[in-house]
């Protein structure tokens, strides 16, 4: 037997091969839905808040715009 | 040698693939039913711990359905789920800290084929196995599912990603490893 063979036996040794055919001890398919489920609640939550990028552009702009020349606010409300 | 046909994953009508790729529930719940024990059994032999065992094959069924859409119906369903089902495992064996990791092993909780051969002193075995616990994720994947699951090769590469050759220099630098901490340790094996 040489280096190897022995190192895989201590191996095969220490952790034992596991047996086939185990299965789980408990119903695996409800945890699934759940896990499902907050998956789709977060992705609502996620696209109710979602704003596109421009929208936060055209925001940021004004307000750069709005601290640069506060003068022009009055003349910008009054042609909305 | 374990048994390689235990492992193989059952097959399901190609309509059900379609439907699961569309989306549909009941298909995704038929797929589950048909392969959550294979895809168990291949978890709980790379992480060795029931309780992670059941909760990462709960996590491998939910990013197998996230990914539906990559799934192509004319390939088998089974090879795809147990590639996630590696990815998956692998993520868990490299979030574990050794001493962690062992506790379920060293208690013998785990369903195993043979308790060990008692001419090998305990302490020994938890010493092997505290330094195998040590070594990088993707050898010991490599090295657990190649030489204590003695699963083929070719199987073991087609889950990890990698080609065959890649898998027997992995098993290569494990043994490798091990020995050497082993020795440091002052076992000779």
């Amino acid at each position: 037997m040489n280096h190897d063979d022995r190192i895989k036996e201590l191996l095969k040794q220490a952790l034992p091969p596991v047996e086939s055919g185990a299965e789980p001890e408990r119903n695996l398919w409800p945890a699934v839905l759940r896990r499902l489920d907050e998956d789709t609640t977060l992705q609502r939550r996620t696209a109710s808040f979602f704003v596109p990028w421009f929208d936060w552009a055209l925001l940021g702009g004004l307000a750069v715009f709005a601290v640069s020349f506060p003068a022009m606010i009055p003349v910008f409300l009054y042609y909305l | 040698m374990p048994d390689g046909a235990s492992l193989e994953l059952g097959t399901v009508p190609e309509t059900v693939l379609q439907r699961f790729r569309q989306g549909d529930l009941d298909a995704f719940e038929t797929l589950f039913r048909e392969h959550q024990r294979p895809v168990y059994g291949w978890i709980l032999r790379m992480v060795r711990n029931t309780a992670a065992a059941e909760d990462l094959t709960v996590e491998t069924f939910w990013r197998i359905h996230r990914a539906r859409d990559r799934f192509q119906p004319e390939y088998p369903f089974a090879p795809w789920a147990r590639r996630i089902a590696t990815r998956v495992a692998l993520d868990w064996l490299r979030a574990q800290r050794p001493e962690v990791e062992l506790t379920a092993e060293m208690a013998g909780t785990l369903p195993s084929k043979s308790a060990g051969n008692p001419g090998i002193a305990a302490e020994i075995r938890e010493k092997t196995a505290l330094a195998f616990s040590r070594l990088p994720a993707s050898l010991r994947a490599a090295a657990i599912l190649a030489v204590v699951e003695e699963q083929p090769h070719k199987e073991v590469a087609a889950a990890l990603g990698i080609t065959v050759g890649a898998v027997k220099l992995r098993v290569f630098r494990a043994l490798r490893l091990l020995r050497k901490d082993l020795e440091k340790q002052g076992i000779t094996p």
